[in-house]
């Protein structure tokens, strides 16, 4: 157990060395960051005192070393196009993505189990089958156009639902939250929707295929022999047994979510880390791609690891196996 | 035995016809639908600068007068009728799709070569070779895997834009664009590969090329790359799907092609914003074309998969 995390961790350790070294390079050899900080007008003795106080004058693996040190202390430096700390520019931005995908991840588990659970047991009916249909079209629309479509029916023609920003924001110290307005929430619906809707699909397959599976397993024959109740067979017995790859599934599409919030909040202007990364590459604000590489990197890194040790817990085979080859 | 040609042997396109590949595609309505939807998204963007009624790069044969002219109405001006309407420059939007679904297939077509071409190399030799090569390479798989791949197109796209000078940028979008996409979709190819490669290269006829004095790359292109092309197919044709939708979300970002090479994420991303004032078939036109298009090629290589599986027969 411990060699096995000890493993991961190093492997975890790796990946973040290279991603570093990449957004090192970025920071350290795309444009001049002396000249995108000081300007045109800057003496020769300016640029070589800032020069001198960025490191610059270094041996290269020195700076690597330091940038290191920097980015552990949370000191992604400065960013070129709004000339302020790229970690509080992050910092700001943070809650209105993570409601974002807080919300949309929820609504997609929820929904999605509720539905895979219903056209399982429910597998001949039509409303199943409308609803795997819908499915596949859910799948195969890119998310980008889902926003689009969804703006169109729901914000234009509809006029229902506004189609961009966060609405009214609370502050509650330096998190700014949209949950507590009527506008807040109404603005976060359709992105929500937006961002939410593949995963749900995904979920729901997922959880319809292992409820058929498992609903022709014996040990469902005979607890409906034993004369239970529909209930607890249903969902005492065969969705709590489908829950375990569901739940990996759905922690492994965590990341996912915060990745496809970058298409969501660009299309519903929503004010995000995600449509500042946006933003960064197409202005090449250096520093913030730097930082939001590093940033998405650690989430995936951190999410695979725990999603790992929970398969560890989770699944009594893994453990089996390894203690098997052991003895 | 042996010298013996019959005299009735089928041409080529009749054996082509009568092979089960063929046959499984005429019995299945999908396949056929699709197929055929695809074909016509194709030929009419390969053919755009003959088929299309206007070019709409050309500014001579604009006329801003015909601007926002609902489809199939004629023009208040002009009296000129668009099947699909035009834009707010006066352009045909029937003929701005054919022409950008002529960028997005030429970039979905390259990314996928690139990815297929790395793939395949990677993967032969990684399952060739074994050891530490092979080890290397699939921790890289395995790493990149748990990153979707649009995520990682976009971040090699950012990286990549990066580190290319200014004045170059608009010229090389279109090539940074495919070498993203390709770099981030490798991983599947070279997977199959390297399990097929690791499979064949213990079989007896292997051995016997070995033991002539094949050279190791003619062993590998000869002799193990025919017995892995199937999978690669399938996966190639729906990758073209993933890569036309990658970069048509790009491009919507605003990420990808520059404004002076339209695609149809850029279409989209233009007909979004005359979405507000009524203007609704400068976007709907183009999302429906790329819809369509990546549906059918990805019900194509649904198709392709199953009717090269033979225990699905």
């Amino acid at each position: 157990m411990i060699a096995f995390i000890l493993r991961r961790l190093a492997q975890s350790v790796v990946v973040m060395l290279v991603v570093a070294l990449i957004s090192f390079a970025l920071f350290r050899y795309v444009g001049d960051p002396v000249a995108s900080l000081l300007g045109q007008e800057a003496t020769a003795a300016d640029r070589e005192a800032l020069r001198a106080r960025l490191g610059l004058d270094q041996p290269i693996w020195v700076q690597f070393y330091e940038y290191i040190g920097r980015v552990l202390r949370g000191d992604f430096g400065i960013s070129y196009r709004l000339q302020q700390p790229v970690a509080q520019l992050i910092m700001q931005r943070l809650p209105a993505t993570l409601e974002l995908a807080l919300v949309s991840g929820i609504a997609a588990f929820v929904f999605g189990v509720a539905l895979g659970v219903y056209t399982a047991l429910n597998r001949r009916g039509w409303i199943s089958n409308a609803i795997m249909t819908i499915s596949l079209i859910g799948v195969s629309l890119p998310t980008f156009l889902i926003g689009v479509l969804l703006i169109w029916v729901f914000a234009v023609e509809l006029q229902w639902l506004p189609s961009f920003g966060r609405g009214e924001v609370v502050e509650l110290g330096w998190w700014r939250t949209g949950f507590l307005t009527e506008s807040g929430r109404a603005a976060l619906i359709l992105p929500a929707i937006t961002l939410g809707l593949y995963q749900l699909t995904l979920i729901m397959r997922l959880v319809r295929a292992e409820m058929l599976e498992v609903l022709r397993t014996d040990y469902i024959r005979f607890a409906r022999a034993r004369g239970l109740s529909n209930r607890a067979i249903h969902f005492g017995h065969a969705l709590k047994n489908t829950l375990v790859p569901v739940i990996t599934i759905t922690g492994l599409q965590m990341g996912s979510i915060i990745a496809f919030a970058i298409i969501t909040e660009t299309v519903f202007q929503w004010p995000g880390v995600g449509a500042f990364f946006i933003n960064a590459v197409r202005f090449v604000d250096v520093p913030v791609m730097a930082a939001y590489l590093m940033l998405i990197a650690l989430i995936f890194v951190v999410i695979n690891l725990i999603v790992d040790l929970l398969y560890y817990v989770v699944d009594p085979r893994l453990r089996v196996d390894r203690g098997a080859a052991r003895h | 035995m042996g010298e013996f040609i019959p005299e009735d042997r089928p041409n080529a396109l009749r054996r082509a016809w009568d092979s089960d590949l063929a046959y499984s595609f005429r019995t299945s309505p999908v396949a056929l639908v699709s197929g055929i939807v695809a074909l016509t998204i194709i030929l009419g963007a390969v053919l755009a600068p003959w088929v299309a009624p206007h070019n709409p790069f050309d500014p001579a044969t604009l006329n801003l007068m015909e601007g926002f002219t609902p489809p199939m109405e004629p023009n208040a001006f002009t009296g000129n009728v668009f099947w699909l309407g035009t834009d707010n420059q006066g352009r045909d939007v029937f003929s701005t799709i054919l022409y950008g679904a002529r960028t997005s297939l030429f970039v979905g077509f390259m990314a996928v070569l690139f990815a297929m071409v790395l793939g395949i190399t990677l993967g032969l030799t990684a399952g060739f070779r074994g050891g530490w090569v092979d080890g290397l390479l699939m921790r890289i798989a395995d790493v990149q895997l748990t990153f979707p791949s649009i995520l990682l197109a976009l971040l090699i796209f950012g990286v990549a834009r990066g580190f290319i000078p200014p004045a170059l940028r608009e010229a090389l979008a279109i090539w940074v664009l495919i070498v993203a996409i390709g770099l981030s979709d490798w991983v599947q190819y070279a997977r199959v590969v390297r399990g097929a490669t690791m499979v064949e290269k213990n079989k007896e006829y292997v051995q016997a090329a070995r033991v002539i004095g094949a050279h190791p790359v003619k062993i590998l292109v000869r002799h193990i790359l025919p017995n892995v092309m199937g999978p690669v197919l399938v996966i190639a044709t729906i990758g073209l799907a993933l890569a036309i939708i990658a970069e048509a979300t790009l491009s919507f970002l605003g990420v990808g092609l520059p404004p002076t090479q339209p695609s149809l994420g850029t279409l989209i991303r233009i007909g979004q914003g005359f979405l507000f004032s009524g203007e609704w078939w400068i976007l709907a036109f183009p999302a429906a074309a790329l819809l369509a298009l990546a549906l059918s090629v990805n019900l194509l290589g649904d198709w392709l998969r199953d009717a090269l599986n033979p225990r699905l027969r």
